[in-house]
């Protein structure tokens, strides 16, 4: 099997599943209790908060665990608007976000908010001037995203935080895809509040932190005991907690090391696809992508019939195609960078891990080759195309 | 997700490609999903379908139920051929899951109007046919 949808969830790799498997069956104490048996678990919980915090240059006690980056996208954007209600019942968003974020936003436009998608440009950036001029006196909150997790775009964080802060408007950003992946420092980008999830990272499923700066008095989501401060309610899930812990502290040191193996292979296998493979559009932008991000379009082919034949060849891989989607529409973020439909429904997004080699992406480019190949030869679309060039 | 039938006719579709000269051809489409699919056909003078073709842009399940609508039709008369609902599409592959019913649909209104363009050609009316529509979404919308 040739694993290529670490967008969607990565492996938890040995080495934190090492440092996991005691919070099960031996250290699985209450990590809240009095009793030294606790002892153990909460002070793994610390370290692993410290470990957290460490990699966006944020301080301990500013990193909440949660569970996982839809929970902490719907905390930041719920909470915000209800501590500011009084101010004002504006929010900033784009056109690109992930579900997690754009649902809330709408959810929260039923509940009498208003909310403005800011449009990106072909490249999936943020349009900052058309943001700037969003901004009005009862915005009370900008959420984007750090790096889209369809096309890879990385988008201007430090640009919008500097204009959030001039504007003394709250910024909050979901770094699920981005955090551990490319360099973030919260106070340098002046970000106030980051969602982050373990299972992009090499960590467990099922986890995730809430980045909020200090003096951002955001109310509680889910409400009941006092863990994390009374913050977020819930008994620690210690083994998801100390894998998100070991998972930050390894991509902190491994940062810089682990982008470089990921962009060598990310360009060479879209240099691939891009010389050998015809009618191929690259989506996202070239240079400000995430390393391990890889996604195209094939004309005149669609997507679900696309990854079925990758699987057979086991190769796993996903699609923003309108038949893959459950919804009938091709994804949003590919409608959001200007693409027809029926472009769209060709597209693939392939997602690589520093444990690909250059004979899988070898491996799947040939195979790939192959199958575009097949399913143009039985496409009315690329019949009609040959047609007309002859 | 598929029956091992989608898979198989996924897989291997059967008559994929093109009749020169045919005695009909029809394409439909689905502006909602986008997809895409063209049939043809070759009739001969009694009124039988001697050949059957398809090309499909669409899913797993557009390019099953194409595939197995061409076999479905092929010996058939023009009136049995009507007989080939969507319904017996999907019976014939052991189902399709809920999400994918409406890919059926195109396999049937491809059929359609490859008649449709066969009756036009040869100045004729056929008993029960009626005009297809170019975007299925409007007979969705009609039918659930
Ligand atoms: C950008 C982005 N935000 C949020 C999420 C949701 O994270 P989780 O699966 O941890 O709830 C994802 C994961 O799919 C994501 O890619
Ligand atoms: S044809 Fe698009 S979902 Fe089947």
């Amino acid at each position: 099997m040739i694993y290529l949808d670490n967008a969607a969830t990565t492996r938890v790799t040995e080495e934190v599943f090492e440092q996991i498997k005691p919070y099960f069956c031996e250290q699985y104490a209450n990590p809240s209790a009095i009793y030294s048996f606790a002892g153990k678990a909460m002070s793994a919980v610390d370290e692993a908060r410290k470990s957290a915090a460490e990699l966006i240059g944020a301080e301990s006690n500013e990193i909440y665990f949660t569970a996982g980056g839809s929970e902490s996208d719907n905390w930041a954007i719920k909470a915000a608007a209800e501590l500011y209600k009084d101010k004002g019942k504006h929010i900033i968003t784009s056109t690109i976000e992930h579900h997690a974020v754009l649902h809330t936003c709408q959810y929260l436009e039923k509940q009498g908010y208003e909310v403005t998608y800011v449009n990106v440009d072909e490249n999936g950036v943020i349009r900052l001037d058309e943001l700037e001029k969003a901004i009005r006196p009862d915005t009370v909150l900008i959420t984007v995203m750090a790096a889209n997790n369809e096309i890879g775009t990385i988008q201007p964080i430090s640009e919008i935080g500097r204009l959030a802060k001039k504007n003394g408007i709250l910024f909050h950003t979901d770094a699920v895809q981005a955090y551990g992946h490319i360099p973030i420092d919260v106070n340098e980008m002046n970000i106030d509040m980051l969602s982050a999830s373990g299972h992009k990272l090499n960590a467990p499923k099922g986890v995730g932190i809430m980045y909020i700066r200090k003096g951002v008095r955001i109310g509680s989501f889910i409400h009941g005991g006092a863990q994390e401060r009374s913050r977020r309610a819930g008994t620690l899930n210690t083994a998801g907690i100390v894998g998100f812990g070991a998972a930050a502290k390894i991509a902190k040191e491994k940062l810089e090391e682990n982008a470089k193996k990921e962009i060598a292979l990310r360009d060479y296998l879209i240099k691939r696809v891009m010389d050998e493979i015809p009618y191929t559009r690259l989506n996202g932008d070239a240079v400000k992508r995430l390393p391990n991000n890889a996604h195209f379009c094939f004309k005149f082919i669609e997507g679900e019939s696309l990854l079925i034949l990758l699987d057979q060849n086991g190769i796993c891989a996903s699609s923003g195609s309108a038949c893959t989607s459950g919804s009938l529409d091709p994804s949003h973020v590919l409608l959001a960078i200007g693409l027809a439909h029926e472009i769209a429904h060709g597209s693939l997004r392939l997602t690589l891990s520093t444990e690909n080699t250059k004979e899988e992406i070898d491996f799947t480019v040939d195979k790939l080759k192959e199958i575009v190949a097949r399913l143009r030869s039985m496409s009315p679309l690329y019949e009609d195309f040959v047609k007309q060039q002859s | 997700m598929y029956s091992e039938k989608v898979m198989d006719h996924f897989n291997n579709p059967r008559n994929v490609g093109e009749i020169e000269n045919p005695s009909g051809v029809g394409t439909v489409g689905n502006a909602k999903c986008g997809d895409i699919m063209r049939m043809y056909l070759d009739i001969d003078e009694n009124g039988i379908i001697k050949e059957a073709k398809f090309k499909t842009f669409g899913c797993g399940a557009a390019v099953a139920t194409s595939s197995m609508a061409t076999e479905l039709v092929k010996g058939k008369t023009i009136q049995e051929a009507l007989q080939v609902t969507n319904k017996a599409v999907m019976e014939a592959l052991d189902g399709l899951p809920p999400v994918k019913v409406h890919c059926s649909l195109l396999a049937e209104e491809a059929i359609h109007a490859a008649l449709w363009d066969y009756a036009e050609k040869n100045n004729i009316k056929i008993e029960g046919l009626q005009k297809p529509v170019n975007d299925i979404e409007e007979k969705i919308e009609e039918e659930y």
